[in-house]
């Protein structure tokens, strides 16, 4: 087990190495100049050109990535073009932010959608199995802003029941509960869809794994519904899920923008928004590459989960072999 | 004659298909004697396995068992609730299946998938279940059974998961064992040891045993019994000597005459029964081996043939009987 963490952790270089050159040079695949943005459409190419050296665009494009890549791994993201701030001292916080979003918003959705999918899986195609099959189709397809901009309707513009904007209160503390709060609403919109995708995939690998002969040999064993349900199946339906589920957190951990801007949450989505309006090169690298690495660490533990779940990899440790 | 310790009376399994609805189990009979060796027999697809899996239940949608009693002691097993038939299943009649290697669940060690049994019906403690299923491992043939306890499925050969399935299934001491074709995913060297297994265990547990297979060979060193299964329907069914030297129905004569036998001449055609078995779904009127049968009667076409008494137990379903001349 610990070389297999060990023999992942080492694949993850070259994984990262390729994601800093693939984050470098969308930045400036992207059209439009920062300069023209920075002086203005009728600036002088004189101009245009200063201020391109200035921040070093002038320079090749490998010579730009090897000096933007020994500062990030000096741990130095380099200076926002627009607001003139450390890159890390505004993506850290927003991507907390996120972070605080995301795992709640994810947590929510499994527990859901575990719920859900194992409810149907124990009476397929019954009438049951059916609504809550259709449920998850419809709310899974229901676009965010729209969901969003619902809940807020209701919960906050006709019950008057919870705070619609932002993540604190600006008389409040700013406390736990504060921020509780304020993550209600967001955090129902963005778990919806991940909530109705994990409810489908825990369906499907249950009736998948219900219907392999070691399930018929428990049944034949005497062994009562619920445990075959829940030891002998979801056990091995786990793999697909955690993939899944994992997934789903990535994406949510890249920032949900349409809910940031909905619910005006100061996340990583929202403010790489910003940078690409401003053509902010440097806090586009630094939060994408900020997501891109969340995403690696987080297959990374899907992997290493699946890894234990699996007695082949689990008991190569004690035997001494792979 | 003894009392019997299961009784299954006209029992019907039909599955809801597309297609139609197919008659897997329609209209079988028999009855187990406590320590009575039982085969049924027949072609894939004729209804044993559904006979076998009906009997404990474990027949899912869109298969449903429509008619017909299944009496195990004095327990009408289609009447009992699923808690109840739970507590019959693994602990009075044991069942082990076709394909050793896809029976075990992978994630749990062998020993865990014995003593959970044990542990279920008996209600042992986890050592007491352990140090049991430690003995059982022993008494199937598993070497180092205190090692081997703590192993994972994917450690152990097709012969020796089958060995381990048997140790669950007769972990509770049943008074059935119910084996489903237990050797045919095995190579044919260790094919013998299971069955000399089964036999070993039926023996020693004193137990009625119901042995599913195609190997007729394997039916007359081991049958007490013999049901002839066609197309879902009982053709045979007499002790296995009756069955063996006196066979009635046509179709009972076409297996027999298909045997392999060392004294058959190398240039000799292999004997078959010509045509492919009859799928029962929405089966015409009539006799469901007519189609392949070569002494069949005009009556075959539209009347169903009924079991009727030879001499004894020997029961032949099939028209010529009631014409009175043997084909």
């Amino acid at each position: 087990m610990l070389r297999f963490i060990t023999g992942r952790l080492v694949l993850t270089i070259p994984v990262l190495f390729g994601v800093s050159i693939i984050v470098f040079l969308l930045a400036h695949l992207a059209p439009g100049d920062v300069t023209t943005i920075l002086a203005g459409p009728f600036a002088t190419e004189v101009v245009k050109e200063k201020l391109r050296i200035s921040f070093g665009l002038d320079q090749s494009l490998p010579v730009q990535y090897i000096k933007w890549l020994s500062h990030i791994l000096q741990g130095d993201f380099g200076t926002s073009i627009a607001n003139r701030r450390d890159v890390a001292d505004l993506v850290f916080p927003k991507f907390v932010n996120t972070a605080i979003l995301a795992l709640s918003s994810a947590a929510l959705a499994y527990i859901i959608g575990f719920f859900a999918g194992i409810f149907a899986a124990a009476r397929p195609y019954s009438f049951s199995d059916r609504i809550v099959m259709g449920v998850t189709l419809m709310l899974g397809n229901a676009p965010p802003y729209w969901l969003g901009l619902l809940i807020v309707l209701l919960v906050s513009l006709n019950w008057r029941l919870l705070p619609a904007t932002g993540m604190t209160n600006i008389m409040g503390d700013g406390g736990a509960w504060d921020v509780f709060l304020h993550l209600i609403q967001p955090m129902l919109t963005t778990a919806a869809a991940p909530a109705c995708i994990v409810a489908r995939i825990v369906r499907a690998s249950m009736l998948e794994v219900l219907s392999q002969n070691y399930v018929r040999v428990a049944r034949a064993k005497g062994m009562r519904r619920r445990t075959i349900l829940h030891r002998h199946a979801l056990r091995n339906a786990l793999p697909p899920i955690i993939t899944v589920c994992g997934l789903q957190l990535g994406y949510l951990l890249g920032g949900v923008l349409f809910v940031e801007v909905i619910f005006a949450w100061p996340g990583i989505g929202n403010q790489l928004w910003q940078a690409i309006q401003a053509r902010d090169i440097p806090t586009i690298q630094g939060a994408t590459l900020v997501i891109a690495l969340a995403f690696v660490v987080v297959n990374l533990a899907v992997d290493v989960i699946n890894a234990y779940l699996d007695p082949k990899i689990r008991a190569s440790e004690k035997a001494g072999a792979t | 004659m003894v009392e019997p310790i299961l009784k299954v009376e006209g029992l019907k399994t039909h599955f809801k298909l597309r297609e139609g609805m197919l008659k897997a189990v329609d209209g079988i009979s028999f009855s187990l004697a406590p320590d009575e060796v039982l085969c049924i027999v027949g072609e894939s697809g004729s209804g044993k396995s559904v006979t076998a899996q009906s009997i404990l239940r474990l027949i899912d949608p869109p298969g449903h068992i429509v008619e017909g009693h299944i009496r195990y002691r004095d327990k009408d097993l289609l009447a009992l609730s699923e808690r109840e038939m739970e507590k019959i299943r693994g602990d009075r009649i044991g069942m082990i299946f076709q394909d050793p290697m896809t029976s075990l669940n992978p994630v749990f060690t062998i020993g865990e998938q014995i003593s959970e049994g044990l542990r279920e019906h008996l209600d042992l403690k986890k050592n007491e279940a352990k140090s049991r299923a430690i003995e059982l491992l022993r008494s199937v043939g598993i070497p180092h059974p205190e090692e081997r306890y703590r192993d994972y499925p994917h450690h152990f050969s097709g012969g020796m998961r089958q060995r381990v399935l048997i140790a669950a299934a007769i972990a509770c001491e049943p008074d059935i064992l119910i084996a489903d074709e237990p050797t045919t995913a095995l190579d044919v060297t260790i094919q013998a040891q299971i069955l000399k297994l089964l036999a070993d265990v039926q023996k020693r547990l004193n137990s009625a045993l119901i042995l599913i297979t195609h190997d007729l060979g394997v039916v007359a060193s081991m049958a007490d019994r013999v049901l002839v299964m066609y197309a879902g329907e009982m053709v045979e069914y007499g002790d296995v000597k009756t069955i063996f030297e006196d066979p009635k129905h046509p179709y009972t004569i076409g297996l027999m005459n298909s045997v392999i036998r060392l004294d058959d001449q190398r240039d000799d055609e292999l004997r078959s029964i010509r045509g492919t078995p009859l799928v029962p779904i929405n089966p015409p009127p009539g006799c469901s081996f007519r189609s392949r049968c070569d002494a069949a009667l005009g009556v075959c076409e539209s009347e169903k043939p009924r079991p009727s008494s030879v001499d004894g137990g020997h029961l032949v379903s099939c028209h010529l009987m009631r014409q009175g001349g043997a084909p």
